[in-house]
């Protein structure tokens, strides 16, 4: 029996190398790294530059600068643009100048509030995280986990309840049982199409898509009715979670950086290490890169795909916790600006690596961010930022947009293929 | 719904297995059980349930109330599931059991709102006007899922289609002042997302749902940026003119049905016209012919001497087309303005018609009438205070697209190519 599970093993793991067409020598060839990096950082900038080009059309300075001569419009959209992110830059990260002088200065409240866009950043860029990786453990089972979304929703309903229902346990204890119900929450939400698509074939992306908008309906029904705020008089509104459920934040209002936000990074290197440390990690991955190969090699397909998307879906769900623990402290219908679909984003942006959806979540977090500085600024939307999710993602997905421009060769490095099947799936 | 009998690949015999018969014939009876239990022991003896039959503000067509006593009309329904039922069990219907299956679901939807409108009264036609309101973005959502998806690309971009010709629709009406003006940027602005999504899925082959997904994204930031940066602060930029009621000479006369259906939306024709254009079309032309079967089989399609890619830019084309009519109707034929994120997953419910319809257009637009039903009796039945959550009657559309899906009221049947990318060889 044990001799036979290695077997599997071994197997598994050749599949995995033809698949990615490595032999055994491909293995010692250091990766370039300019390689794995080029199509991200030029996806960025052309995202930039395209969202820089929107900035400008869409200014009416610019026109009425067009209007007295070309070359001051020119000027006056240079000048537009140029302001416009700076703010963003400012926003996200902070000012440089400002934060050289409270350095200088040496007082400590000074130094956090020259630091707080920075620490701002990282708190919007927690449930980024935690739901790139639901998204990025999917792609790795060969799921397209597009219910991200929904299982959010459910891990804060779980996460809320548990929050301001218990009354007597210290905060050791409280906050991270409210924050596992949160992972369960989520987790029962994903498991649901995950044994829907290993039993009867029904398609996961049909399922998730139906089950975000339950999941929505749910909740406001939850938050006007069973779980409605005692006097909210009619507001979808939960009540406020107890003291002891909040995951810890560092320093005082304003300033929102919380524990959680470790817990992120955390639970990535725990992805991380599943997915490319542990047997079960490379049965997953050959589930997804290669079903019927991982069928021949005896793995079990039907197995992988519900626990892949419970935990997936625990991923979800912990973002969805993370925000009602830490930040919002309470549940509403607003827990969620789109964090679904752009998980999407985030994980084909990192490559379905952790790694990558940590780095990209910081980026997308940090634009987020810093737009909410430019829109004061500037009198720029927040949307802006949507739409420069979507260019970016546009030119990951097709890196041949992005080479043809670039003139760039092509990689041997490229970004894995996700194994879809059709509608129908059980072929 | 409409059985597929002319799909191009296998057509499914009509015959009933014994295990299906014995089934359905179970669950008819169960329903003949619940409606005693549920409605009929909780409703007093002499009560009435009044109807209305004319919808409000309406004078062309009228009808007089309808008011019946509850629980004799309750014990009817009752009979009529358990015939229904008894006979499936003992004998089949044969090639009408699904037909009888529609029935028996109509009895109990009947018996439900007899109930729920037990001692009141409950505007019927008023539900069903509205209901087709309701109806007309999902069916136009399913029907531009159905031009796409037959000929074998995904799409899930319905939603940021809708959302864009919903925006540009109102825009362009009302700097013009044009409705038709309007109508046609509208459609054109969907067309050109429907063109992205075209060179995405099928010049660079990236995986449809991804594409799809971008554009979602994409349209959600686009309208909403438009629309705080314009739309809000000169708000006569968000003022279209409307298309109004219009009324068919004699049709509109007959009582009840007409007040519905010949004295409504220009869209609502609209959507009844391109049903029977969409049904020819896919399934009595040529073209049809063509169109189906790069979905089905793209290699032998291309063997017969068939473009396989213009075939398919040109079914996401036409698919964008009537996404953004779908839109239009929000904002010109609808609400009369544009709001941010308007659509509301009325694209993905469309999605949901268009797989419980099984890919044909009379089915989808029965599923798009059977969800705006439950959309609209949601919200009357919330108005009655009703004990039943309005939020529950508008998961119905979701939770019976995943039966479906799970293939427990029999497997339909989905274009084989469905989302894989076409590479000539």
């Amino acid at each position: 029996m044990k001799k036979n599970k290695i077997d599997v093993q071994e197997i598994s793991s050749v599949l995995i190398q033809e698949i990615n067409g490595e032999g055994p020598k491909a293995k010692k060839k250091k990766r370039n790294f300019w390689n794995v990096i080029q199509i991200p950082l030029l996806a960025i900038l052309s995202g930039l530059i395209i969202g820089a080009f929107l900035i400008a059309v869409t200014s009416e300075t610019v026109y009425a600068a067009f209007a007295v001569g070309f070359w001051n419009g020119i000027v006056e959209a240079l000048q537009e643009i140029g302001s416009a992110y700076l703010a963003l830059f400012y926003g996200a990260i902070g000012s440089p100048v400002q934060i050289i002088t409270a350095l200088q200065s040496g007082d400590p409240a000074a130094i956090r509030s020259a630091f707080n866009p920075f620490l701002e950043s990282l708190v919007q860029s927690t449930p980024y995280i935690f739901a790139g990786l639901a998204c990025a453990l999917g792609f790795r089972a060969g799921l397209f986990n597009i219910g991200v979304e929904g299982q959010l929703f459910i891990g804060g309903v779980f996460a809320t309840y548990v929050g301001y229902t218990i009354t007597t346990l210290p905060s050791y204890l409280h906050m991270p049982l409210a924050f596992l119900a949160g992972a369960l929450g989520g987790a029962l939400w994903g498991v649901i199409p995950g044994i829907l698509k290993a039993t009867t074939g029904g398609n996961e992306v049909i399922n998730c898509i139906m089950m975000n908008y339950i999941a929505y309906l749910l909740v406001d029904w939850l938050l006007t009715g069973p779980m409605t705020r005692p006097g909210s008089g009619g507001m979808p509104l939960s009540p406020i979670i107890q003291k002891t459920a909040e995951i810890p934040q560092f320093f005082k209002s304003p300033i929102r950086f919380h524990l959680g936000f470790f817990f992120a990074l955390f639970f990535a290197f725990v992805v991380w290490w599943v997915l490319f440390k542990t047997t079960w990690g490379l049965n997953l991955r050959t589930v997804g890169a290669n079903p019927r190969a991982a069928k021949y090699a005896g793995l079990n397909i039907a197995r992988t795909t519900i626990i892949g998307m419970a935990m997936s879906g625990a991923l979800a769900g912990m973002a969805g916790a993370n925000e009602v623990l830490a930040v919002n402290h309470s549940l509403a219908t607003s827990l969620s600006s789109g964090y679904g679909f752009t998980s999407i984003a985030l994980a084909l942006l990192g490559n379905s690596h952790p790694v990558g959806v940590v780095l990209s979540s910081l980026l997308f977090g940090s634009l987020q961010n810093g737009a909410t500085k430019m829109m004061v600024v500037s009198d720029i939307p927040i949307d802006i930022v949507t739409i420069l999710q979507a260019l970016i993602l546009i030119f990951v997905a097709a890196p041949a947009i992005i080479r043809s421009v670039y003139r760039l060769r092509q990689s041997s490095v490229d970004t894995n293929e996700i194994a879809l099947t059709s509608w129908g799936g059980d072929k | 719904m409409a059985a597929s009998t002319n799909t191009l690949t296998h057509v499914k015999v009509n015959e009933i297995s014994f295990n299906r018969r014995i089934t359905l014939g179970v669950i008819e009876l169960l329903v003949a059980v619940l409606i005693y239990f549920a409605f009929i022991s909780t409703t007093a003896a002499g009560t009435l349930t009044k109807f209305v039959m004319t919808p409000g503000g309406i004078t062309v067509g009228k009808m007089a109330d309808w008011i019946i006593p509850s629980r004799i009309t309750l014990w009817i329904t009752l009979a009529i599931c358990l015939i229904i039922g008894l006979f499936q069990l003992i004998k089949g219907f044969g090639k009408a059991t699904n037909g009888m299956v529609g029935l028996v679901f109509l009895t109990l939807i009947f018996s439900f709102i007899t109930w729920q409108a037990s001692g009141k009264s409950l505007n019927l036609a008023g539900m069903l006007s509205s209901s087709v309101a309701v109806a007309v973005p999902i069916t136009l959502g399913a029907f531009s899922g159905i031009l796409c998806e037959r000929a074998g690309v995904i799409n899930i971009a319905i939603e940021g289609m809708m959302l864009m010709g919903a925006m540009v629709g109102s825009l362009v009406a009302s700097v013009t002042g044009s409705i038709w003006l309007g109508l046609l940027f509208g459609i054109l602005a969907a067309a050109l997302l429907a063109l992205l999504h075209a060179v995405l899925s099928i010049k660079y082959k990236i995986n449809q749902i991804i594409s799809g997904t971008v554009i979602n994204i994409f349209s959600t930031g686009m309208t909403s940026f438009i629309s705080q940066k314009f739309l809000q602060v000169y708000q006569n930029l968000n003022n279209p003119p409307m298309f109004t009621r219009i009324e068919i000479p004699g049709l509109a006369q007959i009582p009840f049905l007409g007040p519905i259906l010949f004295n409504t939306n220009a869209f609502v024709y609209a959507m009844f016209i391109l049903v029977f254009v969409l049904q020819f079309a896919l399934f009595s032309t040529r073209w049809g012919l063509r169109h189906r079967s790069v979905g089905e089989h793209p290699a032998a399609a291309d063997t017969l001497g068939i473009n396989v890619i213009r075939t398919r830019y040109i079914a996401v084309l036409l698919s964008g087309v009537v996404a953004g009519l779908a839109g239009t109707f929000l904002t010109l034929g609808s609400v009369g303005r544009f709001d941010e994120g308007m659509t509301a997953g009325k694209g993905f419910i469309g999605l949901a018609a268009m797989i419980f319809g099984n890919y044909t257009p009379f089915g989808a637009m029965g599923a798009g009438m059977l969800f705006g039903f439950a959309g609209s009796l949601g919200s009357k039945l919330s108005l009655l205070g009703s004990a039943i959550p309005s939020e529950f009657m508008a998961m119905a559309p979701y939770l019976i697209t995943m039966i479906v899906l799970a293939g427990f009221v029999g497997k339909g049947h989905v274009p084989a190519a469905d989302g894989v990318p076409y590479t000539k060889e």
